[in-house]
């Protein structure tokens, strides 16, 4: 076949639109947008409003991040919300009633939320048990530790002493920084957080050669197989970074509540997945990105807000978001052959 | 033997058959006969066009011009429930049962007797019962497919084909997954068969079979009809020769060999894809190769050839035995990662499957085997992967919108440069090519002639298999043939003609050996 005569390319605004990015993007306007028109007597337009957006949808964010890598690498991770529960009880239960200092905390929290990623990211790689499965064996596991850890009770600054009475006993310092807010009050840490989360997970997927294996892994695995890839380990690893940023956003929920709840986080995996698949990243892996998630994230985040601030009660929050994900989902998947 | 009266209509007839894919005619004015009571044997090499004929017959290609009667009547099956209610059925290769279904559904799968809406398990098992007793056959119908050895899914397979009253059965190298006794149990079914009246079109790259059960034999040959005639008139080397028929054409220049000091060598070397106990792909493979010189694999389907190349190249982990080389270091490797560090690459045979990830760049393909090397401490270097992609890319003439486009939107030979790219990125010394050139234009398959030649210069050891008899001896110093796993010629350049290659590769050792 001889080269035919090459066709005008199309216009700059079709093959943005045409890219996963530029759909994303424009489904954050569209929300955006909304948000402008349905502004509740002007609430979308206080800077508070977007603040506190950023701040809920960021323990989110933070799930989404790792829930990125594990989906690009052709799987999914259904434990994370487990894992947030589990680390923010054992968090409250090493800051708040043993009163370790922070930089024992927090070390050993990551590890905790790791070793649960890396637990079913070796099932499911080395083992060779579907992810689905895997995952879900660990988010009931977790559930059940993170009972086990605080006794079926939240883990809270009142400790019950000796003699069954309770004290109170002050919020960590640990806590109180990350629920803290900086420039004059207009910016979480929490988001602090999740900016550095979503940076570190960006340079691990864009720049180093990891990443470059979670994409050839998603996209064809026996392909990557037989190029030499160590499917087994980098697999592995993409849960276990799930489950250390799942731990994460552990910490910053129990230092947001100050205690720890072990029936926190159920269902945070469903958000999280929503958020990755909202911006573009296919479920199918291989295909994918951080700035997508970042576009995903934010789109989730502010229909919720959006949704709220109107008054619109949470039943029907959850119904329209539930049609929005499926409406969003359709129009990436438009052109893809 | 029942021997068929010349006045009565043959079950099968097609005359002028022709069959496109797009700009490629794969079938051109072939005509095929099949009488009631005879096992007629359809042979050809790879790509003959054996499997295009009967996909027609089965009704699975229905876009095809000529003329197609079953039973002296016209007829133009759309899909293959029609096919099957003209009363043809097909054995196809792979099996069409579903595994995990009970033997009785399977073989009333798509119409499963019900009474309103429910099924009839009882009728259902008492006829499928009658079915399997018909093949001399005693199992448990209720049992699940997948519990039985392949020989016995093969027979399950026939019995479905049966009890649609199929009279005429078409068998695609039913015997592949057969050992010995299980072929003869076989053989002896087609025998009660013919018997029944029933025209049986048996396809099969093996000789002894064809010796075996032949009554008549249509040799097709590059898509066209070369003669049928009763297998009594056909001995092998006039059949080898219609097979082949062909002189070769000078179409590509001959190598220029370029044979340096020993590099490969195998001895007894198996390997074993499901496990040592299970049935080896290939067995005591004893060969060499020397740096700068292409050894050709001859072999028809099923030879395990490239099981043989995986094996080597330790895609199977460490599933096989033997003493392999690699200049005089041993070399059996566990892991492609393993191979790879030690300088061997592979070009899968099937580049969209196992070859490229075409979700990814060109530039992440090509670089995907050398990510290691190129990024040191693990962290990437896009400049430097874009310069490596460039470098090893450009003497391929590789023609891509640019080095970032993904994969999968390029053509099929611009693909297959990719991928070689990846194999040669790595800077090997062994190079094993699993068909090179299938699915490319005769463009794209003359520059990898060229490159071939060049890296041979360069001093690689090149492995070849190819399905083409043409490009097998063009490019080949030397021709090893396998058939069923087995080593049965190793041919000199001047000994390897089409004849002696096909001959073996049919499974018969040459005399020389």
């Amino acid at each position: 076949m001889n080269a035919a005569s090459p066709a005008p390319p199309p216009p700059a605004w079709k093959i943005f639109l045409a890219s996963a990015g530029g759909r994303a993007l424009l489904a954050l306007l569209l929300v955006m947008a909304a948000g402008a028109v349905f502004n509740a007597d002007g609430a979308f337009f206080k800077i508070g409003t977007h603040r506190d957006t950023l701040r809920q949808a960021s323990v989110y964010g933070m799930l989404a991040c790792g829930m990125t890598l594990v989906i690009i690498s052709g799987g999914i991770d259904l434990a994370v919300g487990s894992v947030v529960a589990l680390t923010a009880v054992c968090a409250a239960k090493m800051a708040v009633h043993w009163n370790w200092p922070a930089w024992e905390v927090v070390p050993a929290s990551l590890v905790i939320g790791a070793a649960c990623g890396m637990v079913s990211g070796l099932i499911t790689a080395a083992w060779r048990v579907q992810p689905f499965i895997a995952t879900l064996a660990m988010m009931v596991f977790a559930r059940g530790l993170a009972k086990y850890a605080s006794g079926g009770m939240k883990v809270s600054t009142a400790v019950q002493n000796a003699d069954g009475s309770y004290r109170y006993v002050d919020v960590p310092a640990l806590f109180r920084g990350i629920d803290h807010r900086i420039l004059g009050g207009n910016l979480s840490m929490v988001t602090v957080i999740f900016i550095i989360c979503l940076a570190l997970a960006w340079v691990a997927l864009s720049r180093h050669r990891w990443g470059r294996y979670l994409y050839a892994i998603g996209g064809n695995e026996e392909a990557a197989r037989l190029s030499g890839v160590p499917v087994i380990g980098a697999k592995a690893c993409a849960y276990a970074a799930s489950g250390l940023f799942a731990a994460v956003a552990g910490l910053c929920q129990a230092a947001q509540e100050q205690q720890g709840d072990p029936e926190a986080g159920a269902g945070y995996e469903l958000v999280a997945i929503a958020m990755v698949v909202i911006g573009g990243t296919s479920l199918m892996g291989g295909r994918g990105g951080m700035g997508l998630t970042l576009l995903g994230v934010l789109t989730i985040g502010y229909l919720d807000k959006i949704l709220s601030i109107n008054a619109v009660p949470e039943a029907g929050r959850l119904v329209l978001t539930g049609v929005i994900i499926v409406a969003a989902v359709m129009t990436q998947r438009r052109n893809r052959k | 033997m029942p021997e068929s009266t010349p006045n009565q209509p043959p079950l099968v007839r097609m005359s002028g058959i022709t069959k496109r894919f797009g700009q490629v005619t794969v079938l051109r004015d072939v005509q095929f006969e099949c009488r009631a009571g005879e096992v007629h044997v359809l042979a050809g090499e790879n790509g003959a066009g054996k499997s295009t004929l009967i996909k027609i017959l089965a009704g699975i290609h229905t876009d095809f011009e000529g003329r197609l009667e079953i039973d002296g009547r016209e007829a133009h099956p759309r899909n293959p429930l029609q096919a099957c209610a003209l009363g043809v059925a097909v054995i196809h290769q792979e099996l069409s049962l579903i595994g995990a279904m009970s033997v009785a559904d399977n073989i009333f799968l798509g119409r499963t007797a019900t009474r309103a809406g429910f099924v009839r398990a009882g009728e259902q098992q008492q006829s499928a019962r009658r079915c399997v007793a018909q093949l001399g056959l005693d199992i448990d119908v209720r049992q699940a497919v997948e519990d039985f050895p392949a020989a016995i899914q093969q027979l399950i397979e026939i019995a479905k084909a049966l009890s649609q009253d199929a009279r005429v059965i078409v068998m695609d190298e039913p015997t592949s997954a057969l050992n010995a006794p299980e072929a003869a149990k076989l053989f002896a079914l087609i025998q009660s068969l013919k018997a029944r009246g029933c025209a049986i079109v048996y396809i099969t790259h093996k000789m002894e079979e064809i010796e075996r059960i032949a009554d008549r034999i249509t040799v097709l040959r590059d898509g066209r009809w070369i003669g049928s005639a009763p297998a009594a008139e056909l001995p092998a080397p006039k059949l080898i020769q219609w097979m082949v028929g062909r002189e070769l054409g000078e179409q590509f220049p001959r190598r220029v060999p370029h044979p340096g000091r020993e590099r490969l060598r195998l001895e007894n070397f198996s390997v074993f894809p499901s496990g040592f106990s299970g049935r080896p792909s290939v067995t005591q493979i004893s060969l060499s190769a020397r740096a700068g010189e292409v050894v050709g694999i001859g072999g028809l389907q099923g030879s395990g050839a490239s099981e043989f190349f995986l094996g080597l190249f330790g895609a199977y982990g460490s599933r096989t035995s033997g003493v392999v080389q690699l200049d005089g270091r041993s070399a059996r490797f566990s892991s492609p990662r393993k191979a790879i560090a030690s300088g061997v690459a592979l070009l899968t045979n099937d580049r969209k499957a196992t070859g490229l990830v075409l979700s990814m760049s060109v530039t992440a393909n090509a670089t995907l085997a050398g990510l290691r090397e190129l990024s040191p401490c693990g962290w990437r270097n896009p400049a430097r992967e874009r310069a490596v992609a460039r470098e090893i890319t450009s003497p391929m003439r590789l023609r891509a919108p640019s080095l970032d486009a993904e994969a999968g939107t390029l053509s099929g030979g611009n693909q297959q440069k990719v991928a070689l790219s990846k194999s040669l990125q790595t800077r090997p010394r062994l190079l094993l090519l699993d068909e090179p050139t299938r699915g490319i234009d005769v463009g794209a398959k003359r520059e990898i002639y060229q490159l071939v030649d060049e890296w041979t210069a360069q001093g690689i050891a090149i492995l070849l298999i190819t399905s083409e008899m043409p490009e097998l001896l063009t490019l080949s110093d030397r021709v090893v043939v396998l058939h069923r796993g087995r080593i049965t010629a190793e041919l000199s350049r001047s000994q390897a003609t089409p004849g002696a290659v096909l001959a073996a590769a049919m499974g018969q050792v040459a005399k020389s050996l």
